[in-house]
């Protein structure tokens, strides 16, 4: 039990009058009550619950209602800094400014949006400003497309950002609370994107099992981050002598070398955080020894569930799924040790590049006999029902015996 | 913010460098009347610039630095360019984050702060260059604007991309040969003083830099003004003598001789900002 709940004698509250409980307290031992609700509302129950000092937001389908209800938190006290912003690449900047500045801050965007956006990924992390980014993903254009497909997150991976993909509303909500906790851990204190399948997750409304409302994630504290919050209370990073970064000599070079290390390095420290709050960075489903493996994140993974039911009822076949919840870090020892016995590895996904096929293939690049298989690969906006998964493997394991 | 930050750890006074113990013993602190004056007897908040010598760029910044009335409590933003160079070496928090994004991650860090000290003034200042406010950074100044930030933006005019090497602006006037305009530019420079005032600043005033003190008078109206009512912008000339073939003590003359035309001293104040600015006239802070 969280030692800040069990306090009877000094009960905390955040600015919006909301008991402050521990992570821990929050995610794992608060009783929950059943709901019902989309993915976007999720977002808001999560937000809620998170003590979020400001949120900027710019519409967007699929993610401008989720937005929209952080807007409907600030005008209720839950949220202290809420604005619409010109456009996603003022967003994403007008976000930055906030998180150094020492706000707990959450944003939003889709698509077309996170590639407007794209040349700020890589300054939050470099100026390692621990905010979150819910990606609601969409295809990107051209041709024009407002429906579900992951490309996006490809564009991603290499940012320096955290990367997490939650499957449903539930891990959603989770993920979001999760988030913030790992991101502003001082030894990691790098962004976290939230990516989930755009309307499969933000429009689908599900179960969904939350705790009360009433009580909050403890305030972000600004001061314990490695970098000096931009607020004039603190003395300033002072570079009197030499702006080491932007001179032409090696000393500038190494630095900017060893900074971008240590972001990596950070991410990688995010780990131990991350197994423990989202309780694994992979979640297995099936037979455990199945020679038959799925690797898949987000709602391909859910998919992937129903084709291994389908595989064992009708087919006698045994088979399971390995779900990553975490992208950056990757989890390259779990997924080792949950494919030992896989002689084929399926990697079905929503876009036509096969990012999380590649991921696959170097994390296990000499390290497992296993044959990868990029498949199914649906993009688009098409959906991928699990008869269709079902064909796949129908179709390739015959034709390899 | 408690001007202790700035106090240094007595055991230590011997060892750090002197110009850190100048800036606690020497520079000008909690003192609003602080101004252009003390530039020759107080510690100055840059250290060791890194501009060409004689730039005007770095007059300004010097005049800017000397005159902000709450030095403890500013932030400053910056963008890519010349400018660059020399944030680092102030000693207030600066932001440097990308190319032509600076007003709003100055947004995003004027909220947040009104947000985490409702009860102290925190001034927040953008400086930037001519392509980063009006080129690359037009569309998020003007929204800082139109959505009335409590930001003071102030832009270097030098009328020329300088530290790439002297290519065309948008504030390049008409006609002038440099790179990427070798026929010579094509269209008129943007009145960014007039989009200032059509896009709802309070204050706007257009001036070259070769008058310290009323360099000072603006800057100090221009932040009260921010500080009170709402946006408000600076565009200063700065000429950036490496591209226009002048020499290192040729600055004030050319700022002098645009004094005369297309720098002539303009101003601009909404009744809202007269107000303000009367208030702090009769505090004797202007």
């Amino acid at each position: 039990m969280s030692p800040i709940a069990n306090k009877e004698s000094k009960e905390q509250k955040n600015r919006a009058g909301q008991k402050i409980v521990s992570p821990d307290y929050l995610l794992f031992e608060a009783p929950r009550e059943k709901h019902f609700m989309t993915g976007s509302e999720a977002v808001k129950e999560a937000v809620k619950r998170a003590t979020v000092d400001a949120s900027v937001s710019y519409p967007i389908t699929p993610q401008s209602e989720a937005a929209h209800l952080i807007g409907e938190l600030w005008a209720e006290g839950y949220v202290g800094v809420y604005f619409r912003g010109e456009n996603e690449f003022g967003v994403m900047s007008e976000v930055a400014g906030c998180s150094i500045a020492g706000a707990r801050t959450i944003t939003t965007t889709s698509g077309p949006g996170t590639l407007r956006a794209m040349e700020n990924f890589p300054m939050w992390s470099g100026t390692r400003a621990a905010m979150q980014l819910v990606l609601m993903a969409r295809g990107i254009n051209a041709p024009l497309t407002i429906q579900p497909d992951n490309l996006e997150v490809s564009f991603l991976l290499d940012t320096g950002c955290m990367i997490w993909y939650a499957e449903n509303v539930q891990e959603l909500f989770d993920m979001i609370l999760a988030g913030f906790v790992v991101a502003e851990q001082p030894d990691v204190h790098v962004p976290v994107i939230t990516a989930v399948d755009g309307f499969f997750v933000s429009h689908t409304r599900e179960a969904i099992y939350l705790p009360p409302d009433d009580i909050a994630l403890p305030p972000y504290d600004p001061y314990k981050a490695p970098m000096p919050a931009i607020d004039a209370e603190v003395p300033p990073g002072r570079f009197l002598r030499d702006p080491f970064v932007m001179k032409s000599n090696y000393i500038s070079y190494a630095t900017h070398a060893s900074w971008q290390f240590e972001v990596r390095a950070a991410i990688e420290r995010s780990r131990p955080y991350a197994k423990h709050y989202l309780k694994g960075l992979t979640e297995e489903f099936g037979d455990k020894d199945a020679e038959i493996v799925f690797v898949a994140c987000g709602t391909a993974a859910s998919q992937a569930k129903e084709a291994v039911r389908v595989l064992e009822a009708e087919e006698g076949i045994k088979a399971k799924v390995v779900k990553l919840k975490t992208i950056r870090p990757f989890p390259y020892e779990e997924l080792l040790e949950a494919t030992k016995n896989a002689k084929y590895i399926f990697v079905p996904e929503f876009n036509v590049v096969g990012w999380l096929e590649r991921e696959v293939r170097r994390a296990l690049y000499k390290k497992s006999d296993a044959e990868i298989i990029g498949t199914p690969r649906v993009a688009g906006g098409m959906t991928m029902p699990k008869e269709a998964i079902v064909k796949e493997v129908l179709e390739i394991i015959p034709a390899r015996r | 913010m408690s001007l202790k930050i700035y106090e240094l750890n007595e055991e230590f006074k011997n060892i750090v460098p002197q110009e850190i113990v100048a800036l606690q013993e020497n520079a000008t602190w909690g003192n609003p009347k602080r101004g252009v004056m003390d530039l020759p007897v107080a510690k100055e908040l840059l250290e060791e610039h890194s501009l060409c010598a004689g730039c005007p760029e770095a007059a300004a910044l010097r005049y800017i630095l000397a005159s902000l009335p709450n030095p403890e409590d500013t932030i400053i933003v910056n963008s890519t360019g010349c400018t660059s160079l020399m944030f680092p070496h102030i000693a207030l928090h600066t932001v440097h984050s990308l190319f032509g994004n600076q007003n709003s991650v100055a947004t995003g860090i004027k909220r947040t702060l009104e947000w985490r000290f409702p009860d102290k003034v925190k001034d927040v200042v953008v400086l930037a260059g001519d392509g980063a406010t009006v080129d690359i950074g037009l569309d998020y100044t003007l929204q800082s604007f139109f959505r009335q930030e409590k930001i003071t933006t102030i832009c270097f005019d030098n009328e020329v991309y300088a530290n790439t090497g002297g290519q065309e602006s948008g504030l390049t006037p008409k006609g002038h040969v440099f790179k990427m305009a070798p026929k010579g530019k094509q269209f008129e420079k943007v009145p960014m003083w007039q989009l200032a005032i059509d896009s709802g600043c309070h204050y706007v005033a257009r001036l070259t830099v070769s008058s310290p003190k009323r360099v000072e008078k603006v800057i100090k109206e221009a932040i009260y003004v921010a500080r009170e009512v709402g946006p408000t912008y600076v565009h200063l000339y700065t000429p950036c003598i490496l591209e226009i073939g002048l020499n290192s003590d040729d600055g004030l003359d050319e700022m002098r001789s645009r004094d005369k035309e297309r720098f002539k001293f303009f101003e601009y104040k909404t009744p809202e900002a007269e107000e303000v600015i009367a208030k702090y006239k009769e505090e004797g802070l202007l």
